[in-house]
């Protein structure tokens, strides 16, 4: 036990699943920020309830998870955030939905509120005032400096979200992103929702990385249920995650190469993306495998094309993909842009617990699959890759590597794959439970936390994408770069704006 | 009877350059597209956006000044003359004793002007950012112009461009190196000229990399339209630049008879095609360079034709 040990707790919650969960008083919660401030500890997760904040912890040591829970008694929590930076944003979205303060001062600006829902503490369950002050940016102040505000309409079809540059000529001193337009009510609508529709609800969260939502959300009820889908399932699972995730590498390798107007690049890797979005309808029936993981098991089982369809697909980036690396090797004007480009330093991305290729990318070796595995990573053989320039160059690279792991796993999993169930039934009536859950994207790790209320319905349930603790380190990335090489390092980054929008 | 079929000449050539322009610029995406295994839109597709574009209201930025409204047409006018004065198919135009290179320039440069002007007549971020961007490219590129002009001057003996693509068809030229050397800053300075791949990207849609477009974003409507047309305009004037002073053959002399000149414009098109799809090839192959890369892109093109005017000095026959 190490984790726990160190924060002094009044009691654990039996029914969290699988790591525990304690109610801490203030000594605690200040004991559980001080793991974090240390660096003995990784912040997973910050989210709210309408009367408590909890906190989910990884310790780095011993990949060990646990959960600390803060009752606010008062309306108010301490700070987490004025200690630790990577909280912050969490901390004003738990302001923003259930109207708790977070004491001791610091940034008190509204995040995903922008004043516009008609209500404030949607989810507080009781009514909450909210001073309605125009949205003010962080100053920078010198000579010759000024502003460039992008967004959150943007020339090209993306996701809004509006960028505030401070800069002097090119150069850019301060970079401060303004998110949460694409803010859906994702927690407010899961609330009394049935699993079959709370699940739904999780594969919409990010709509490239439905898969991995959905596998997260079917972890966490599984966990709570304390169930196992069969065996075939969990196969398949992980068949759509590593199809999911080949689908999202080739599309981000070619679109940050068109960043940097290489379309060469882009094409070929659109033909990639293209054959596993067929392979992907051909075996599954959708071409980004919504609503079929769901918990228990999954919903529908590969269809008879499915093997061909894998099969062929493995076959043909096998062919085209190393000559696709040469290209982007062997490209010197792409180099030039890519390498020392949008550099994230390594302490960042430990002091925010960056995942993904954002974190792997600047020497953060983790990765959900092999630090904290769930089936059937833990029988699968695969690298991590991990690199240290953290440059864009580097965040290419890594997805280059797991392209390749991506193939391998498919090519172990199709043979393991043996027939036979893949759904298991939901027990019901077995009273409230929780459960927690980590899944890696494509991105990162996705969190799941939730709470069903004995009759299979959800009571609560939060859902944290990996990009929460990759945005605010893109603001670090393209300090001293220049504004022009700004969208080359927001493509490398690629975080989600509906993930962190909820 | 000769200054009818000057008359005719001239016109001719005025027309056939607005009318060939978009199809150039279609063609090149054509050719991109094919190349990256997408089927591209049809070679026609540029007229239609001018139509559409002609249809359009205009929607102005409520600060927008008069300036504004008639850069648009200053900016046509200029390109749309010093278009018409480069030789295309014949050299025998009406206006040859005004078609000095200087000159060419000197419009091209006032068109660039005004519309640095217009990028930041209304004041936001990208119009400004886009206008010091072309700017800082248009400080290198116009010397570099120049001093490749200068070297096929003293070669040709005259900045006219009759005359010039007169000597360079006739067999006095011979092989020289400093032709060589002119003839790459002249390419390198046409692409940053036409804002495109390594110096621009023509079709991007990131707004902060944006340099000519950044400046027009504003524009809408048939100023836009008029702005897209100068830009297309631009390209084919460049184009035949290249084509009239460095592979002139064919193009049919002051005095030629309607055969002579009508296999000068069938050999205009086919090296507007060759030229095109080149263009496409070389877009295709290269990624866009940081920003502040282009100045040592273009200091390599001020310096070799530099380099060509010293060896043209210091060697008669280089």
């Amino acid at each position: 036990m190490g984790l726990l040990d160190h924060i002094p707790h009044q009691s654990t919650v039996p029914a969290h699943r699988p790591w525990p969960r304690a109610v801490v008083a203030e000594e605690g919660w200040r004991a559980a920020i001080d793991q974090l401030v240390a660096g003995r500890a990784t912040l997973l997760g910050f989210w709210g309830e309408p009367a408590a904040v909890h906190m989910a912890l990884l310790d780095a040591a011993s990949a060990e998870i646990a959960v600390v829970t803060y009752e606010c008694a008062s309306g108010s929590f301490p700070s987490v955030a004025i200690d630790h930076p990577p909280a912050l944003r969490l901390e004003r979205t738990i302001h923003d939905l259930f109207g708790l303060m977070p004491l001791g001062g610091g940034d008190r600006r509204p995040w995903l509120d922008h004043d516009v829902w008609g209500q404030s503490g949607p989810l507080a369950g009781r009514s909450v005032a909210r001073a309605t002050v125009p949205y003010e940016f962080l100053p920078a102040e010198g000579e010759g400096l000024h502003q460039v505000a992008v967004g959150p309409v943007h020339a090209g079809i993306i996701e809004p979200g509006h960028f505030r540059f401070t800069a002097n000529g090119e150069h850019v001193v301060r970079l401060e992103q303004w998110l949460g337009y694409t803010h859906k009510g994702i927690e407010s609508l899961m609330q009394g929702a049935s699993l079959e529709a709370a699940a739904r609800l999780a594969c919409r969260t990010s709509g490239d990385s439905a898969v991995a939502y959905a596998y997260a959300f079917a972890l966490a009820v599984e966990a709570a249920l304390g169930i196992e889908p069969p065996r075939r399932a969990i196969f398949l699972r992980a068949l759509m995650a590593e199809l999911e995730r080949l689908a999202n590498h080739f599309g981000d390798i070619g679109a940050i190469c068109n960043d940097a107007s290489f379309a060469l690049m882009h094409a070929q890797t659109g033909v990639l993306r293209e054959r596993c979005l067929r392979a992907a309808d051909a075996a599954f029936g959708h071409r980004l495998m919504m609503d079929v993981i769901v918990p228990g098991g999954v919903a529908r089982d590969m269809s008879s094309y499915g093997i061909p369809a894998m099969q062929a697909l493995l076959a043909e980036i096998k062919k085209v993909f190393p000559r696709l690396i040469e290209l982007y090797d062997n490209t010197t004007s792409l180099q030039d842009r890519t390498v020392t480009t949008g550099i994230v330093k390594t302490e960042y991305v430990r002091q925010f617990g960056a995942g993904g290729y954002v974190g792997r990318a600047s020497g953060r070796d983790f990765d959900t699959r092999r630090a904290i595995p769930y089936a059937p990573y833990g029988a699968l053989s695969f690298d991590v890759p991990v690199l240290d320039a953290g440059d864009v160059n580097a965040r290419v690279w890594i997805r280059i590597r797991e392209v390749e792991q991506s193939v391998a796993l498919i090519a172990q999993i199709l043979d393991r794959l043996a027939p036979g169930e893949i759904r298991t039934a939901l027990p019901a009536g077995r009273g409230p439970c929780e459960g927690l859950a980590l899944a890696e994207a494509f991105r990162g790790d996705v969190l799941v936390w939730l709470r069903l209320d004995g009759e299979n319905r959800i009571e609560r349930c939060h859902l944290r994408d990996a990009s929460w603790f990759q945005w605010p380190l893109l603001e670090t990335a393209i300090e001293g770069n220049i504004i022009a090489d700004f969208p080359l390092c927001n493509k490398s980054f690629n975080c989600s704006y509906s993930g962190a929008d909820l | 009877m000769n200054v009818l079929r000057d008359i005719f000449s001239q016109g001719a050539q005025m027309l056939l350059v607005l009318l060939l322009a978009p199809l150039l610029t279609g063609f090149v995406r054509k050719a991109k597209a094919r190349l990256l295994r997408r089927r591209g839109p049809p070679l026609l597709q540029p007229y239609r956006d001018l139509v559409r574009l002609m249809r359009k209201d205009v929607v102005l930025a409520d600060n927008a000044s008069w300036l504004f409204r008639v850069i648009p047409y200053l900016m046509f006018a200029g390109t749309w003359v010093a278009a018409s004065l480069v030789p295309t198919f014949g050299n025998g135009l009406l206006f040859s004793w005004t078609a000095d290179l200087i000159a060419i320039i000197a419009l091209l440069g006032s068109a660039r002007f005004f519309q640095a002007l217009a990028g930041m007549d209304v004041g936001t971020a990208f119009g400004g950012i886009g206008s010091s961007r072309e700017v800082m490219i248009a400080t290198l590129a116009e010397p570099a112009i120049l001093m490749t002009v200068f070297a096929v001057a003293m070669i040709a003996g005259s900045t006219q461009l009759s005359t010039v693509a007169e000597f360079m068809g006739s067999d006095a030229v011979g092989l020289r190196v400093s032709l060589g050397m002119a003839f790459v800053a002249l390419t390198i300075v046409a692409l940053a000229e036409n804002a495109r791949i390594p110096v621009d990207n023509p079709a991007t849609h990131l707004e902060l990399t944006m340099v000519h477009e950044a400046m027009v974003l504003e524009y809408s409507g048939r100023h836009l339209a008029l702005i897209d047309l100068s830009s297309q305009l631009k390209l084919l004037l460049y184009v035949s630049l290249i084509a009239c002073v460095f592979v002139p053959w064919g193009t049919a002399t002051a005095d030629a008879s309607a055969a002579t000149l009508a296999l000068g414009a069938l050999l205009y098109i086919g090296k507007l095609t060759v030229f095109g799809f080149l263009l496409a090839l070389f877009e295709t192959s290269i990624a866009k360079m940081r920003v502040f890369r282009i100045p040592e892109f273009l200091g390599a093109a001020l310096m070799l034709a530099l380099l060509a005017t010293l060896l043209r000095f210091v060697s008669g026959s280089l």
